[in-house]
C-alpha cells in the first residue's frame, strides 16, 4: 500500500513539475516540511548541499549526510559495480583512497569533472571527460568494505582485525551455488547508480583510474531497470522472467523502518558501522529460454504472483498483503509451498531493502545462449537474521531454482556518510 | 608497431605517412618550444643522453639481426629459435625512435594481417616459418631483406631530433604496446615469447623515466618515488617468470598471472603518465 501513496506522490510532483530536488529545496525553506520528514532524507539537508541547490541542478543526490546515497535513494535506471582487490598493503595508502576517492565522488555526484582541465598538454587530462556536459543524472556512489579488508589468508592486513564485525563475514554456502571465483567476494566495492550509463561508468572508471596502485578491479557488473521515461507511472520494475519484482520492500520514507531493517545501530557492533548498512550482492543467472517455454500457469505458480498486474494468486491487487492461508476449491494454497513469494516472506519478519537490477552480458559462448539475469542487490542491518535465513529457505526448495543459478555472490559493509570535510571510512580507519 | 594500426591505407603510401610523422614532430617541436626556456634547457642534456641510448639500442639490434638472420640462412633452426626472443628486445627498448621511421617500422616488425600478404616481411614473418612450418628453408629471402631494413634503419636512426615530447609520450607509449599487444600474446602469436618484447618495452620506459628523474624528483619528489615502485613490482613479477637467461612463453602463464602483469602495468603507466610536469617552469 504504501508503494502506492508513493507512486501518486511521485505523480502529483510529476504534474507540478517539482523535482525531487526541488522538493529538497522547497522543503528547505519550510514549504512542505511535513513531506521532507517522511523522505528520511531531512539529515542530509546540510549548508553544503543549500549551496549546491543555488546552482539549480535538479538532478543530484548530496554525497555528503549521514548515510551514504545508493540505498534509500530512489533506485535510478542504471547501475555499474565494482568489486576491487586492495593490493597496497599499506593502511595509509588505503586512507589516502578513500579520502582522494570521497572528494572525487562528492564531485562526481554534482556532475562535475574530478579534475580541473590540466593547462599542461604534456600530461593527461585528470578527468577521463565522457560526462563532460552531461548531467549528475542522479549519480550516487555507494563504498563498501569485504571481510577480506579486515583478515586475509589469516592475515590482519591493516591492523583492522578487531574491528571486524562478527556480521561481516563471508556467507555461507547455500544449497545449489553455484559460486564462481571470478564473481565472488571483494575487498572493496563501489556502487555506481544513475539514470544515464554513461554517467554511471565515467565516475566508476574515474575512482579505478585513482585507485591505481593501490587497488584493482576484481570483477564488474552493469546492470539496467527500465527507465523512468519508459515508464513515467513509475510502477514497480519487471524481471526478466516479465514479473514484477521489488513489491514488498520497507518503505525508504519511514525512518523507524529503515532503521528497524536497514541501518546498522548503535549496539549493533563495532560503532564505527553505526548509520551504515550491510550490502548483500548475488550475480543470478536467469536461464531466460528455459523459462519462455514454460507454460503461462506454472510460471504464476512459480513466483506466486499474477504476471500481468502482480497480484499474489487469489488475490487482486499488486500491494495487497499477502494471504498465505488462502485456498483454492481444490483445497491447495493459492500461493503454493515452494512459490518464491511465498517462501521470501516467510513469516514476514524478514525484511531487505532489494535494490536489485537486471543484467545483460551478451552471450554465454558455452550454450550460445544469452547471459542474462539479476544482480541482486539487498541492503540490511543484519545478515544472519535477514538475507541468509531467506536465501536458505530459497535455496531449498524455491520453484525458481529450476531457472536460476547464483553464480556469484559477495557481502559488504557499507559505509556511514560523512560530512564535508571527512572522509567516508573514517569511522573505520580511525 | 603503433603507426599501423592507423590504417592500413596509409601505409600504402609509407613517404605519405613518413611525411605526416615529420609534420606532427614539427608541431610538437613548436609546443615546446613553448614552454619556458629554463625547463627546455634541463631537458636538453636529456634528450641528447636518450639519443646515445637509442642508438646504443639499435647497433646491438643490428648485430643480433646479423647473428639471427645468418642462422635462419645457414638452416640452424634451433639457433635461431634460440636468438629470436633475445634479439627483438634491442628494438622493443628504442621504440620511441625506431618507431618514428613509419616506412621501417612495419618492413621490421609487421604481423601477419597488419600489412597486405605481398608486402609482409621482417620478424614476425621468419617467425611464423621457424614455430608454425617448423623451417628455415624459403626464409633466406627474408633474412636478406631484414638484414638490409635493419642496417637501413641504423644510418637512418642518426638523423632523428629527440624532442622531449617523443620521451613523455614514448614512456608511456611503451606501456600500452605492452597493455595492448604484449599482455594479450598478440605480438608474438607464434613463439610465444612475447615477455621478451614485454620486459624490453618496461626497460625502454624505465630508462626515459630514469633520464628525466633528476628534473622530475624537484617537481614532485612524491611522484618519483611512487614510479620506481610501481617499476619495482612489475620487475617482481616479471622475475616470477624467468626460465633461464630468458622468459617462460606466453602460453605457460596462467590466466591469473597474465591479469596480475596487465594490472601490475596499468599500477605504473598511471603515474608514469603524469612524467610531462618536467616541461612545467619550476
Amino acid at each position: 500500500m504504501t508503494k502506492n501513496i508513493n507512486s501518486q506522490e511521485e505523480a502529483v510532483l510529476h504534474q507540478a513539475k517539482i523535482s525531487r530536488r526541488n522538493m529538497l529545496k522547497t522543503a528547505g525553506v519550510g514549504g512542505v516540511g511535513v513531506l521532507l520528514g517522511a523522505t528520511g532524507l531531512g539529515g542530509l539537508l546540510t549548508i553544503k548541499e543549500g549551496k549546491a541547490n543555488s546552482t539549480g541542478k535538479k538532478d543530484i543526490i548530496p554525497f555528503y549526510g549521514n548515510h551514504q546515497g545508493g540505498i534509500t535513494t530512489k533506485t535510478q535506471n542504471h547501475v555499474y559495480f565494482v568489486s576491487l582487490d586492495v593490493t597496497t598493503s599499506k593502511k595509509e595508502e588505503v586512507v589516502k583512497l578513500f579520502k582522494d576517492w570521497t572528494i572525487a565522488a562528492a564531485l562526481l555526484s554534482e556532475g562535475k569533472p574530478v579534475g580541473d582541465l590540466s593547462s599542461n598538454e604534456f600530461l593527461p587530462p585528470k578527468d577521463t571527460g565522457e560526462a563532460e556536459g552531461l548531467s549528475a543524472s542522479n549519480l550516487t556512489i555507494t563504498f563498501g568494505v569485504g571481510p577480506s579488508l579486515f583478515v586475509k589468508d589469516n592475515q590482519d592486513r591493516f591492523g583492522l582485525k578487531q574491528k571486524q564485525p562478527n556480521e561481516l563475514v563471508d556467507l555461507p554456502k547455500f544449497p545449489l551455488d553455484a559460486l564462481e571465483e571470478a564473481w565472488t567476494g571483494g575487498d572493496l566495492c563501489i556502487q555506481a547508480c544513475a539514470d544515464d550509463l554513461q554517467v554511471a561508468f565515467h565516475a566508476v572508471r574515474n575512482l579505478i583510474r585513482i585507485a591505481r596502485g593501490k587497488a584493482i578491479l576484481r570483477w564488474a557488473q552493469t546492470g539496467f531497470q527500465r527507465t523512468k521515461q519508459a515508464d513515467p507511472g513509475q510502477g514497480t520494475p519487471r524481471n526478466l522472467f516479465g514479473f514484477k519484482d521489488g513489491t514488498i520492500n520497507p518503505d525508504v520514507k519511514n525512518e523507524k523502518q529503515l532503521n528497524e531493517h536497514v541501518w546498522v545501530q548503535p549496539g549493533d557492533g563495532p560503532n564505527w558501522l553505526v548509520n551504515g548498512s550491510y550490502l548483500v550482492v548475488r550475480r543470478i543467472q536467469m536461464f531466460i529460454e528455459v523459462w519462455d517455454r514454460t507454460t503461462l500457469k506454472e510460471q504464476e505458480k512459480t513466483f506466486g504472483r499474477y504476471r500481468d498486474n502482480g497480484a499474489p494468486l487469489g488475490q487482486k491487487d499488486e500491494f495487497e498483503s499477502l494471504d498465505l492461508k488462502q485456498k483454492n476449491d481444490q483445497g491447495e494454497f493459492y500461493i503454493p509451498v515452494d512459490s518464491h513469494t511465498r517462501l521470501s516472506h516467510g513469516d514476514g519478519s524478514q525484511r531487505i531493502l532489494r535494490r536489485a537490477y537486471s543484467y545483460s552480458d551478451g552471450m554465454d559462448a558455452k550454450t550460445g545462449s544469452f547471459d542474462a539475469g539479476l544482480l541482486f542487490l539487498c541492503f540490511q542491518r543484519t545478515p544472519s537474521k535477514q538475507f541468509i535465513p531467506i536465501q536458505e529457505r530459497l535455496a531449498k526448495m524455491d520453484k525458481l531454482n529450476e531457472y536460476i543459478s547464483h553464480r556469484g555472490s559477495a557481502i559488504f559493509a557499507c559505509l556511514p556518510g560523512v560530512n564535508q570535510g571527512g572522509y567516508i571510512g573514517e569511522t573505520l580507519f580511525n | 608497431m603503433k603507426l599501423l594500426k592507423v590504417s592500413g591505407i596509409l601505409l600504402l603510401s609509407s613517404s605519405l605517412l613518413f611525411g605526416c610523422a615529420t609534420t606532427d614532430k614539427a608541431t610538437s617541436t613548436d609546443k615546446v618550444k613553448e614552454t619556458k626556456n629554463a625547463a627546455s634547457e634541463a631537458l636538453k642534456g636529456v634528450t641528447d643522453e636518450y639519443r646515445k641510448y637509442a642508438i646504443g639500442e639499435i647497433e646491438e639490434f643490428v648485430k643480433a639481426t646479423e647473428a639471427f638472420t645468418t642462422a635462419v640462412k645457414n638452416g640452424e633452426l634451433a639457433n635461431a629459435k634460440d636468438l629470436y626472443g633475445p634479439a627483438r628486445m634491442y628494438y622493443e627498448r628504442a621504440e620511441p625512435i625506431a618507431e618514428v621511421f613509419g616506412d621501417l617500422d612495419p618492413k621490421i616488425d609487421a604481423r601477419e594481417g597488419d600489412v597486405p600478404e605481398a608486402e609482409w616481411t621482417g620478424y614476425h614473418r621468419i617467425e611464423k616459418g621457424l614455430w608454425v612450418e617448423n623451417t628455415t628453408k624459403g626464409y633466406e629471402q627474408y633474412a636478406d631483406q631484414l638484414m638490409k631494413d635493419v642496417n637501413l634503419l641504423r644510418a637512418k636512426v642518426e638523423t632523428v631530433e629527440v624532442t622531449p615530447d617523443i620521451l613523455i609520450t614514448g614512456a608511456v607509449d611503451l606501456l600500452n604496446e605492452v597493455s595492448t599487444s604484449k599482455v594479450t600474446g598478440e605480438e608474438d602469436r607464434y613463439s610465444h615469447t612475447d615477455l621478451y618484447d614485454f620486459a624490453a618495452n618496461v626497460q625502454g620506459a624505465e630508462k626515459i623515466y630514469q633520464l628525466l628523474n633528476p628534473v622530475l624528483k624537484k617537481k614532485d619528489e612524491e611522484l618519483s618515488k611512487e614510479i620506481q615502485t610501481r617499476f619495482n613490482e612489475v620487475y617482481q613479477l616479471l622475475n616470477q617468470q624467468k626460465s633461464g637467461d630468458g622468459y617462460k612463453l606466453y602460453t605457460e602463464l596462467t590466466e591469473g598471472q597474465v591479469k596480475e602483469l596487465s594490472q601490475a602495468v596499468d599500477a605504473l603507466a598511471e603515474p608514469l603518465s603524469q612524467i610531462g610536469i618536467v616541461t612545467e617552469a619550476s
